[in-house]
């Protein structure tokens, strides 16, 4: 299981890297395992501003479909674009080119409040 | 409840299965990729082993009887291993179960039942068993391997001298199979992919697992778990008893009227009949995505001026076509194919249009 030392997650397995004051987020290598094969990437928040824990997309996998929740409060500034045709990049590469959303983020301290991945990896039982 | 476990539990673990509660039993859902195992069955072959599945022996000269009067297809027209789709109508309307109904030889059958639903299905049928079939739960025995796919016959006629290219569609053979005695080797599936299913007594079990896939190696044979064996049967339109139908559901609102029949008297038939006279208000239709999205079991299906007519029954998007499909009730004037309807995907309209499934 891979859970980068780097970034900070969430309980409900979204990670966040902080750049600045913006921010990538997507979901980590443990979700897009439990959701399976994923199929579409249904994001309409672009321009607008999200709190922390809110709703800002929801991810379909071929079984299930599961709501995505922002790490931190920002607005949201792009999605990847990759994603439209090749969804599958969040099974391959959940931290890399399976990235989901950028955000401009309202207050770095949001990620004080997140997990890191000792406390992750504790949380998933890995 | 406690959650069961299949006989070959431990085997699927070892293969790397996702294993997830299913019907009250620890179940394989995925072992690699659902669209890759889907992929498998459609075009190499795979194996599922659904040995959570129940498994009811009816015997004894009143055994055809009792399968007539609670079943609703008609088993009297049953050849010597043939099989048959049924169902068990509740006497409110609505079905217990689906099943189906395999006949050995002349008072000797086999009732083929869903996990989740044995232990209703078995005091329905007890209860009406007022004329003493020999009745006989062996589900904690039987496993059951569904090898499905175009490959699936080459890869098991190398493990029996029975001659499966005869076995037509819904029959069976009783034989050696793999060196194993009494083997049923039936051409049924949930796939639409082709195959058999393989009901073995669960001491033999391992070794016949092993036996398949040493003899399915050349195609490339891989485990497929419950969540391909959804999206197959889906593709197909096959009915999912807990999805698609229900203690509420009416058989032929289900389109489940070809396995109706009003020939012989079995539970509630007046009333269904008397339904199939007057017509039914909602039909269970296949529908297809227009417009980019997926439906989800309970999510609305709306008409084009925004009113709700039905639910979503059973939804994923399809591995063969890239598109989300569905089934679902709908009112009765918009069930026929090409009929506009509305998904109601988390707040908004998404098109789709209602086809006769199957959907590949």
């Amino acid at each position: 299981m891979n859970i980068p030392s780097d970034l900070k997650y969430t309980k409900d397995h979204e990670w966040v890297k902080l750049n600045g004051n913006t921010a990538i987020v997507g979901i980590t290598d443990f979700a897009q395992g439990e959701l399976g094969d994923i199929v579409y990437i249904d994001i309409n928040t672009v321009g607008q501003e999200v709190n922390q824990h809110d709703v800002f997309g929801t991810v379909e996998a071929v079984k299930t479909v599961s709501d995505l929740y922002m790490p931190v409060s920002g607005k949201v500034l792009e999605v990847n674009s990759v994603l439209d045709g090749s969804p599958e990049k969040v099974n391959a590469d959940p931290y890399g080119e399976g990235w989901m959303v950028k955000v401009e983020v309202k207050n770095a301290a949001d990620v004080n409040g997140l997990l890191t991945a000792d406390q992750y990896k504790e949380l998933i039982g890995k | 409840m406690d959650i069961k476990q299949i006989p070959l539990n431990d085997l699927h673990v070892k293969l790397g299965a996702k294993m997830v509660p299913f019907a009250g039993f620890n179940m394989p859902v995925r072992y690699s990729s659902d669209i890759e195992e889907h992929m498998t069955v459609r075009n190499g072959v795979g194996v599922f082993d659904v040995s959570h599945m129940g498994e009811f022996t009816v015997k004894g000269p009143k055994a055809l009887d009792l399968i007539q009067r609670v079943t609703s297809n008609d088993a009297s027209k049953l050849a010597d291993g043939q099989a048959q789709y049924s169902c068990l109508p509740n006497d409110k309307g609505g079905v217990v179960d689906d099943l189906i109904v395999y006949k050995i030889k002349d008072e000797d059958y086999l009732l083929v039942v869903n996990a989740g639903n044995i232990d209703k299905d078995w005091n329905w049928i007890s209860q009406h068993n007022t004329q003493g079939a020999e009745l006989k739960n062996i589900s904690d025995n039987i496993c059951l391997f569904a090898v499905q796919g175009p490959k699936a016959v080459s890869t098991l006629q190398k493990l029996t001298k029975t001659d499966l290219s005869s076995i037509k569609y819904y029959h069976f053979a009783v034989g050696e199979f793999a060196g194993v005695p009494d083997v049923i080797m039936s051409n049924t599936g949930y796939t639409g992919a082709g195959g058999f299913e393989i009901y073995v007594h669960k001491n033999h079990a391992e070794k016949i697992w092993h036996a398949i896939f040493d003899a399915g190696k050349e195609f490339d044979i891989k485990p497929i778990g419950l969540g391909a064996r959804d999206t197959l049967r889906l593709e197909m339109g096959f009915c999912l008893y807990g999805n698609d139908i229900d203690d509420t559901t009416s058989p032929l609102e289900a389109g489940l009227g070809w396995i109706t029949k009003f020939t012989k008297d079995f539970t509630n038939a007046t009333n269904i009949k008397k339904q199939k006279d007057e017509g039914v208000k909602k039909k269970l239709v296949g529908f297809k995505m227009v417009d980019k999205g997926i439906p989800r079991h309970d999510y609305l299906i709306k008409d084009a001026t925004g009113n709700t007519i039905g639910k979503v029954t059973s939804g994923t998007m399809s591995p063969m076509l890239g598109i989300g499909i569905g089934l679902g009730y709908v009112t009765t004037e918009l069930s026929s194919p090409g009929s506009e309807v509305f998904i109601d995907v988390r707040g908004r309209s998404l098109k789709a249009e209602v086809c006769k499934p199957p959907f590949v």
